[in-house]
């Protein structure tokens, strides 16, 4: 017995006779190996920092995805004590059981103790994972305020929803975008004036601009097929399914862009299905946004007038724009 | 008593009608015997065609932007891959090895509805046939789950999605009737003696599997039903633009879906409860809990397939009552780890062939339940659902778990169905091949699905380390490859020139190996009286002490005579 094992191990009041002596032990021996597998499990949670950004889902964009990450690794860290506790257990089983001469197998069908003991100590590890989960539920699902120096998203939203599905900041104010899957390009909505022809409102394909600081929350549909909205680093992913309308939200602190794809097979070009996400500080975003709404004016009123010369020529005269 | 020719622990059955020959004999044959070979052999080589397509899939994406298969191509071969596995391999080939040794090890001459034995046959290889057809026309390409609307007429009109409606209603077929058959047999035609609680527990997870098909498989058959209507006579079932729902097809489809992965592994789980105690010469620690944690396993699959549906838009309700079922489902899991584990403690483990498979599964297994708790963590599934993640964790449970208890059967009872046994070195090298090359193939691909790469994509870019991870995965499922392989030339190699078994080689527990090897067409002369749930061990310590001390049970060779052994 080394002397770590000796200062930490409870040493018995001395006793004699022969039973004692080998019960004893193989209790010295049990509280051996109890130690060695403390010992494999602690070096195992010391090295998994390491393992632990190998092994870990991304994140970094966005409060959410950072909080998923924790709650991940939490896991982690439990899940690799079960891992290698019972790996070293059947390991030893078989290594220390193996077919010798002249060993004869014990005869035991079971122990109502130890089996109830590991019935409760699995329930209870599970336990714990679910109160960790419902600790962590709120920063996940719940989406934050925007920062002061977000964009203040004047004569955007702010709008009270009703539906009890949708989860906004408790401030009420986010940018509302809407993202539409379809065969095979993302879509993405921002908040405008309508016009008649619901037209009005500025959008954009495939990249996705956003203002930094500022709390975006989706509002994920579907135009064909079920498409899946996800982005790594800015959080968990979201069916698009169509008839339904699915929510997430992120909150992204540096400029830049996030990559991700569609995670749902949606035909021959589910892999080709990008979505990229570009931050950039609040005053840039709005220029974009007024940049899209201009055009799409400008190109709403070319239409509107090809559309007078077509039914001019046609003589028709019925449509209205 | 007195003048006792010594036995050997088997009765040959000189009563027995001769066997009939031709492969004319193979079409008519009710025997469940040859039905289970037919069975066996019949899915292997699909488990062979799925192989060669996953192989494929693996070539495919062993280089970024692989061009080596088209986008439609690759989603063929996933889809083939998934179907041919699933309804085709594991289902069918549990439902083989059933009906070859679930009637020898209660004791019974053959199923209760033989000739319902032989149709189920018939119609699993019709669905494979009706499925496989495909490939000449337009194979499917909506994935195994053939998610509406995705496999609807507008978006899938190729003949290959009804192929795949045809192939789930066939094996479906096929999988309900040797269910009803399965479970009537166990409850009438026991030995004398064999009540509940000596069942073999190979025989409880059969029966468990029996009951899920019959309550899952229906469910399916519905909805594949309503999706062949919805492509062709006009209904909306799940058409979101005329009133149907697109999320009803995924309710339906998983409401089946889960169950089904338990009718896949549980069977081997009770097949593992058989093989460790022969080998670990140590009865089954706990089979009160391995019985009844098989039915709490089956009874809860039931309440979780809602998992499968965490990024779907549904109730937060939903998914927290279905993140407890799903915790729930991991305490029996657990209770069975632990009690193969005290299974081998203080035995005398002997490492032949089939204990290697069976620990290999254990040591994959417990790797596809863990992380399976991190996919039931509804939060946490939103970054790991439809990510490799999920596939290395659906490979760890149905790969390392189902497809390793197959192999360990094939080693365990090929000496019992061909009175041959297979080459142990053969075996080793096949197994450690498949225990190395599974791990290099689907550890890696929990990293490949946490650094963001979605499943069933044809191809991916070069950032990261992601090719060199897909790279180790290619290399991995070849050397799994040819583990298998080496497998089958054992077996091709063993038929002929494998040293002979003789009745019982492993000394093993239940009744099958009280027959000879192969067994007579009517299995039993005399059935003998069933004690406790290790018959067969009972069957040698009696003969042991009506030979006055002589040491059957070791090895001792005894002179060869026919008796009939009363016990």
């Amino acid at each position: 017995m080394n002397r770590i094992s000796a200062a930490l191990v409870y040493r018995a009041p001395q006793q004699t006779g022969p039973a004692d002596r080998s019960s004893r032990r193989r209790r010295r021996r049990l509280r051996r190996s109890l130690l060695a597998t403390a010992c494999v499990s602690l070096t195992t949670l010391l090295t998994a920092p390491g393992a632990f950004a190998f092994f870990t889902p991304e994140s970094g964009g966005s409060p959410n995805a950072n909080s998923i990450n924790s709650l991940y690794k939490v896991t982690l860290a439990i899940a690799l004590v079960i891992f290698v506790f019972v790996e070293v257990a059947l390991g030893y089983a078989l290594w220390k059981f193996r077919a010798r001469k002249g060993a004869v197998a014990a005869q035991i069908h079971g122990n109502t103790n130890l089996e109830v003991g590991w019935t409760v100590g699995a329930a209870v590890i599970l336990i714990v994972l679910a109160v960790l989960t419902f600790i962590k539920l709120s920063s996940i699902q719940n989406p934050a305020d925007s920062s002061p120096n977000g964009d203040q998203l004047v004569g955007q939203t702010g709008t009270l929803y009703a539906s009890a599905d949708r989860k906004l900041p408790p401030n009420k104010k986010s940018l509302e975008i809407e993202v539409i899957g379809r065969q095979y390009i993302w879509q993405y909505v921002y908040p405008g004036q309508d016009n008649p022809d619901g037209l009005g409102a500025p959008y954009s394909y495939e990249e996705m601009v956003v203002p930094t600081e500022t709390t975006v929350t989706l509002d994920i549909v579907s135009a064909d097929v079920v498409h899946s909205w996800w982005v790594p680093q800015l959080g968990g992913k979201m069916q698009a399914v169509p008839g339904y309308h699915n929510y997430t939200w992120f909150k992204i602190s540096k400029p830049g862009i996030y990559r991700g794809q569609c995670a749902a097979l949606c035909g021959r070009g589910h892999a080709r299905m990008i979505a990229t996400v570009k931050a950039e500080p609040p005053a840039e975003f709005d220029q974009w946004l007024e940049k899209q709404k201009q055009m799409i004016a400008e190109a709403n009123s070319e239409a509107a007038k090809a559309r007078a010369k077509l039914n001019a020529e046609a003589g028709s005269g019925t449509a209205t724009p | 008593m007195a003048t006792y020719v010594a036995p050997v622990p088997h009765i040959v059955a000189h009563r027995a009608e001769r066997e009939a020959r031709g492969w004319t004999s193979w079409l008519a044959t009710t025997d469940h015997k040859r039905i289970g070979i037919m069975y066996m052999v019949t899915t292997f080589v699909f488990f062979v065609l799925g192989g060669i397509e996953a192989l494929l899939i693996r070539l495919q994406l062993g280089a970024p932007e692989n061009t080596l298969v088209s986008p439609q191509t690759y989603n063929q071969l996933f889809t083939m891959h998934g179907t041919t596995m699933v309804f085709l391999f594991v289902v069918p080939m549990m439902a083989g090895i059933a009906n070859y040794f679930l009637p020898l090890m209660i004791g019974a001459r053959d199923m209760a509805y033989p000739r319902l034995n032989a149709l189920s046959y018939w119609l699993l290889l019709a669905g494979g046939l009706v499925f496989y057809a495909s490939i000449f026309w337009n194979p499917p390409e909506a994935g195994w789950t053939s998610y509406a609307p995705l496999s609807n007429q507008i978006f899938s009109p190729g003949g290959g999605q009804d192929a795949w409606i045809y192939l789930v209603h066939l094996t479906g077929l096929s999988s309900i009737l040797g269910a009803i058959n399965f479970y009537a047999t166990v409850a009438n035609m026991r030995a004398p003696g064999m009540s509940w609680g000596r069942l073999p527990l190979f025989i409880w997870a059969i029966l468990t599997y029996s009951i899920l098909i019959i309550f899952a498989m229906p469910v399916i058959a519905g909805a594949v039903t309503m999706l062949l209507t919805d492509r062709h006579f006009g209904t909306h079932f799940f058409d979101p633009g005329t009133g149907g729902s697109a999320l009803l097809w995924q309710h339906l489809f998983w409401f089946f879906g889960h169950p089904e992965v338990y009718i896949m592994v549980l069977p081997g789980f009770g097949i593992v409860s058989e093989i460790l105690p022969v080998f670990a010469r140590k009865p089954i620690f706990g089979y009160r809990a391995i019985a009844a944690s098989t039915i709490a396993i089956a009874f809860l699959g039931f309440l979780t397939w809602a998992h499968h549906m965490f990024t779907t838009p549904i109730p937060q309700a939903i998914l927290v009552f279905v993140m407890l079922s799903s915790f729930l489902i991991a305490v029996p899991t657990g209770v069975k780890i632990f009690n193969w584990i005290a299974t081998l403690w203080r035995g005398t483990v002997e490492f032949r062939t089939p204990l290697l498979f069976c620990a290999g599964f254990i040591s994959l297994f417990l790797i596809g339940g863990i992380s399976g708790v991190f996919l039931a963590i509804f939060p946490v599934d939103w970054q790991l659902n439809e990510t490799y993640f999920v596939i290395a964790h659906i490979h760890f449970v149905l790969m390392g778990g189902s497809v390793f208890t197959i192999f360990a059967a094939i080693y365990y009872w090929f000496p019992k169905i061909t009175g041959r046994m297979l080459d142990e070195t053969l075996g080793k090298t096949s197994f450690w091949l498949m225990f190395w090359g599974f791990l290099g193939t689907f550890l890696i691909q929990h990293v490949i699905g946490l650094d963001g790469m979605p499943r069933r994509v044809y191809e991916y870019a070069d950032v990261g380390n992601l090719h060199l991870y897909n790279l180790i995965s290619t290399i991995g499922s070849f050397i799994l490859g040819l583990g298998v392989l080496v497998t089958i030339v054992n077996v091709v190699r063993s038929l002929k020139r494998g040293a002979i078994a003789g009745p019982d080689p492993w000394k093993a527990n239940t009744l099958e190996w009280f027959t000879s090897s192969p067994p007579p067409v009517n299995n039993f002369d005399v059935i003998p009286r069933v004690r406790s749930y290790e018959p067969m061990k009972d069957i040698r310590r009696e003969i042991e002490r009506r030979t006055s001390g002589a040491t059957v049970a070791n090895g001792v060779t005894v002179p060869t005579g026919v008796t009939q052994v009363g016990v």
